[in-house]
């Protein structure tokens, strides 16, 4: 397994979308390389031939009558939103201003 | 006058069938009993007080009008905070949930609230259930009622340390790893993780989909079966559920309780001991594996290889699981948000990480960060599709293993509960603690842990497992109970007897 770095670790971050600060990153960095040698083992264990299991139970293709059954009203939808603007979730601005 | 918060749900049932006491009077004992310990232990994140006592009098009315909507109507439930509850706070706690209330119940929720059981309220838990010892929670961690200084196991620790000091009778939790069987063994009280799709995950927050099954914590193995049979059986909101009927426990409880084990054959995990395990938590393996002899099992040693690979596995799967699973927090539609300092009119995305940054702990930030990692392109096939083989290689181990035996036993957890603190900041020796608990898991497979005594080092309790084959959950029931049942004959009483009573705690 590779090393995991500083850099690496502020890369998934992004990816992840949680704001690291450099504190954070100083104190994460280090813990997940450590978590991650200890599981660097497991490439070696399966055989080729070995199937992945997603799930204990293989269930496919579960289906159930096509029929309607009553769902959250808007005003329960929207009663735990940050902000609420004309019966819709009001969010902040998706695009910046050169797109 | 009797103090109802000593009995057992099955007594409270009883009880209340009898007509000896009405579920107002023993809703308020445990609530009397929260208010005097839970500054101490601090098991709720909630309490509903005015909710559970309203429930209470409407099941007084439906008994006095000789229509109990099921026999554990009326008594009183704990319930763990990362089961939405509609009309009272759900945070599975986090701050990026904090003050949210579900517009909605978890299936089992409904379960309970049909069945008449007033809801206490929520306990404590690590951050959605990440951890071991419910010093993840955002709100503070539960203290363990048989020394306040230790840790209560985790993440269900609020729900197992809210049944051990007599705060509720019967609670729920969810286990992914061990949740409900690890705090269990910690705490003196019994927990089981029921078969993969044997209860409902609809409302249950998702921690990682694969592993996660709600079950029952309670101090008896009959009041688990009670419950388990309660909450159990399939749900068309649960796609995972499955559709059959479930054994019968509450009569597999019953058997085991003669103490009679003649037929039953044991396997003993060999690689589930030894290096690792507490002296004190392995002695007391052994003399149960023992007294289940005497009372007329037979005894073998089973080797599950793949077992020693669990681990890995496990943190890679769940961590895989969980970052997808926790990127539905983005501040849009419900929970916090959180506005970067110093940007003007941020976007949506800036405004996503800085609230992911506020909201989650560190627990939770290293498992999305390693998850993210493991289902990055370059690194799936190497770590997240060999975990998944190896999965497979487990339950084979498990399949082999019960060709041999009827069920397989292992101390619960490797040690009795560490100090609050002590391995905090330590994220490896934290996961040691899910070692024996986290193949059933991974197998989908049930699991009980019952008190097997206390370990001499530090006087404090163990836990005995035992596992079965996937839908067998009764016999998990038949040898829990039995072992409960002969334990109890050498102690003179249950386990939590020896507990203290902690009369007069600062609140």
């Amino acid at each position: 397994m590779p090393d995991i770095s500083r850099d690496d670790v502020a890369h998934l971050a992004t990816l992840a979308r949680i704001d690291l600060s450099d504190a954070e990153l100083d104190h994460l960095a280090p813990q997940l390389a450590v978590i991650l040698d200890s599981i660097a083992s497991i490439s070696e264990v399966a055989a080729e031939d070995v199937p992945p299991t997603s799930h204990a139970l293989p269930l496919t293709n579960v289906f159930r009558e096509d029929v309607a059954t009553p769902g959250l009203t808007a005003e329960q939808a929207l009663s735990g939103a940050p902000e609420v603007e004309e019966q819709r979730f009001s969010v902040p601005r998706i695009l910046g201003e050169e797109q | 006058m009797t103090d109802w918060t000593r009995s057992t749900a099955a007594e409270l049932a009883d009880a209340l069938a009898n007509g000896e006491t009405t579920s107002v009077e023993l809703t308020q004992a445990h609530l009397d009993r929260t208010a005097a310990v839970d500054g101490a232990v601090h098991a709720y994140l909630h309490v509903d007080a005015e909710g559970a006592l309203a429930q209470a009098e409407a099941s007084d009315a439906r008994r006095a009008a000789g229509s109990p909507a099921s026999r554990l109507d009326g008594v009183p439930i704990a319930v763990k905070d990362v089961l939405a509850t509609q009309g009272l706070p759900t945070t599975c706690g986090s701050r990026i949930l904090e003050g949210w209330i579900p517009p909605y119940d978890a299936t089992v929720v409904d379960t309970l609230r049909r069945a008449g059981l007033p809801i206490l309220g929520k306990t404590n838990m690590d951050e959605f259930a990440m951890g071991s010892s419910t010093e993840h929670s955002a709100y503070g961690p539960t203290h363990n009622p048989w020394d306040l200084d230790r840790i209560p196991g985790g993440s269900g620790g609020g729900s197992a340390a809210a049944v051990a000091s007599y705060q509720a009778p019967l609670a729920l939790g969810t286990d992914t790893g061990g949740s409900i069987r690890q705090p269990g063994a910690v705490t003196g009280t019994v927990g089981v993780k029921p078969t993969y799709g044997g209860v409902s995950r609809y409302g249950l927050v998702a921690l990682a989909n694969s592993l996660d099954q709600v079950g029952p914590v309670t101090r008896t193995v009959l009041d688990s079966a009670l419950l388990h049979e309660l909450v159990g059986g399939h749900d068309p909101r649960d796609s995972t559920s499955i559709d059959q009927p479930l054994p019968d426990l509450v009569a597999a409880a019953e058997l085991g309780a003669t103490g009679d084990m003649s037929g039953v054959r044991i396997g003993v995990v060999k690689e589930l001991s030894g290096e690792g395990y507490q002296p004190g938590v392995l002695a007391r393996f052994e003399e149960s594996v023992e007294l289940l002899v005497k009372a007329g099992a037979e005894v073998v040693e089973v080797s599950c290889p793949t077992f020693v690979h669990a681990l890995a596995t496990y943190y890679l799967i769940l961590p895989a699981e969980a970052s997808s699973n926790l990127a539905k927090f983005d501040a849009m539609r419900y929970g916090l948000r959180v506005y970067p300092d110093g940007v003007d009119a941020p976007s949506a995305e800036e405004v996503m990480r800085a609230t992911r940054d506020k909201g989650f702990g560190d627990e939770v930030k290293r498992r999305i960060i390693l998850g993210t990692y493991a289902l990055s392109s370059g690194y799936y096939d190497a770590y997240y599709g060999q975990a998944q083989k190896v999965r497979t290689l487990i339950s084979r181990d498990f399949e082999a293993a019960f060709a041999k035996a009827d069920v397989l036993v292992s101390p619960t957890a490797p040690t009795t509960a560490f100090k609050l603190g002590e391995k905090l900041d330590d994220p490896l020796a934290m996961y040691l603690n899910d070692l024996a608990t986290i193949p059933a898991n991974l197998a989908g497979v049930p699991g009980i842990s019952v008190p097997s005594g206390l370990a001499d080092e530090d006087g404090l309790p163990a836990g005995f497992q035992v596992l079965a084959p996937a839908l067998a959950d009764d016999r998990v029931y038949r040898v829990g109970a039995a072992l409960e049942k002969l334990l109890a004959d050498q102690w003179g009483g249950p386990l939590l007897a020896q507990a203290p009573t902690l009369d007069g705690v600062a609140r």
